[in-house]
């Protein structure tokens, strides 16, 4: 039982800090570029995808493992399915379950709670197509984890992505006020940076526990 | 957007609104993928695929979908090409698609794929749609093509597996750049790049 939670605390140590799912596999560069020039976004946007990923991961944990994965299927539908292997459904089925859950949240944050709803709002319908929430469910599919793992993992890599968008969007907040070269302005300068972020993570690497 | 030739169309997204350095799409899978060459080529020719026929489809299909579904219509249409493309790498290239591990799934949602089917192919026909596809995708594979072989010659040493640096230069103490294979070379690469495509194109926007 010991084993167990140190190795979950472990893995939720890599995948803020170590594998962080932003710096070390690129995923959610889209809206990490688009929405870090504030850091009042940052931290709205950081939090829904934190909160997505917490449930997402394991929801899609569930529907691969009770009804994809090779014979699954009998134990709802009958013995003559005991050979049906839906896993090459995965993809369309992950995406299915990220877009309609995106949707209740949203639904259900209207409804019960107004204030977070107010400052998450605009962001949710835009994680729907974030590559880290469909990515971290394809690295829980390929990394075969179990399901308290998934939940670990899935609110680790929300948590490491929210970290890196509000240190690069408070980065960007100062460097208005530096003298960057013309055609480095923007975008360019936002690379050079998260570059140095990235490396600046790097120093985690072998971190174990 | 509509009163531009098929040409235009087709050749402003390779430099001058190229997708990754200028609309800022599909980031993620040009920087994960480039350490090598031969995975990179092989992302290029699945997104190339996925884009042109998306376009296609849901130009074909525009007039039908209802506004408010457009997105999951989007999404299926888009997961069935990308399903097609990794059993397809499965199939045949099977040590490749264990290279490219999940970027392949995530094709699904590079944003170049959403962005061309939300800003192009809603609004136009299919032939304009296929050229706009195939121009976005020429331009997204370029960078990819550009940066992997920086980082490969660079951190390598070599160039689709063949050693181009010559021993000679070992001999007299060059090492390989082994930070250009690690995720930080990627964003200062692409860094770069947009920094000389901004220079030589003169437009800066914010």
């Amino acid at each position: 039982m010991n084993d167990q939670i140190i190795h979950l605390v472990s893995l939720l140590v890599k995948s803020v800090f170590v594998e962080n799912i932003l710096l070390a596999f690129f995923l959610g560069m889209c809206s990490f570029l688009a929405c870090s020039k504030k850091v009042d976004t940052a931290v709205g946007l950081g939090m829904a995808v934190t909160f997505v990923l917490t449930i997402s991961v394991p929801l899609n944990w569930a529907i691969l493992n009770l009804l994809l994965k090779e014979g699954k299927l009998a134990n709802f539908l009958g013995t003559q399915y005991a050979t049906v292997n839906l896993e090459f459904l995965s993809f369309i089925s992950f995406i299915a379950v990220i877009a309609a859950l995106t949707q209740i949240v949203e639904m259900a944050l209207d409804r019960f709670s107004p204030t977070l709803y107010a400052a998450l709002g605009i962001f949710l319908p835009l994680i729907a197509v974030n590559c880290c929430i469909l990515g971290a469910a394809l690295f829980m599919q390929q990394r075969d984890y179990n399901f308290a793992e998934s939940c670990v993992f899935g609110f680790g890599s929300g948590v490491g992505w929210a970290l890196a968008i509000i240190s690069l969007a408070a980065i960007r907040q100062k460097i208005r006020y530096s003298n960057v070269p013309k055609g480095l302005r923007g975008l360019g300068i936002t690379f050079l940076l998260t570059g140095l972020m990235s490396m600046a993570f790097m120093c985690f690497a072998g971190i174990q526990l | 957007m509509a009163k531009k030739g098929n040409l235009s169309v087709l050749t402003d997204p390779l430099w001058d609104s190229n997708p990754v350095m200028f609309q800022v799409l599909g980031i993620c899978s040009s920087l994960a993928v480039t350490t090598q060459l031969v995975p990179s080529l092989i992302m290029a020719a699945g997104v190339t695929f996925v884009v042109c026929l998306s376009n296609v489809t849901i130009s074909l299909m525009r007039n039908y979908i209802p506004n408010k579904v457009r997105i999951i219509v989007q999404l299926s249409v888009v997961s069935a090409l990308v399903i097609m493309i990794d059993q397809l790498l499965r199939a045949y290239l099977y040590e490749q698609s264990k290279d490219l591990s999940v970027f392949v799934g995530l094709i699904i949602t590079n944003c170049i794929v959403m962005g061309r089917l939300e800003a192009f192919a809603m609004s136009n026909p299919p032939w304009p749609s296929f050229l706009d596809g195939l121009g976005n995708s020429l331009g997204y594979s370029g960078v990819l093509v550009v940066v992997a072989t920086v980082r490969e010659i660079l951190g390598n040493g070599a160039i689709l597996g063949f050693k181009v640096v010559p021993q000679a230069f070992y001999d007299a103490g060059y090492q390989n750049f082994g930070l250009m294979l690690l995720p930080p070379g990627a964003f200062i690469i692409l860094g770069l790049l947009v920094w000389l495509q901004r220079a030589i194109s003169n437009k800066v926007i914010d």
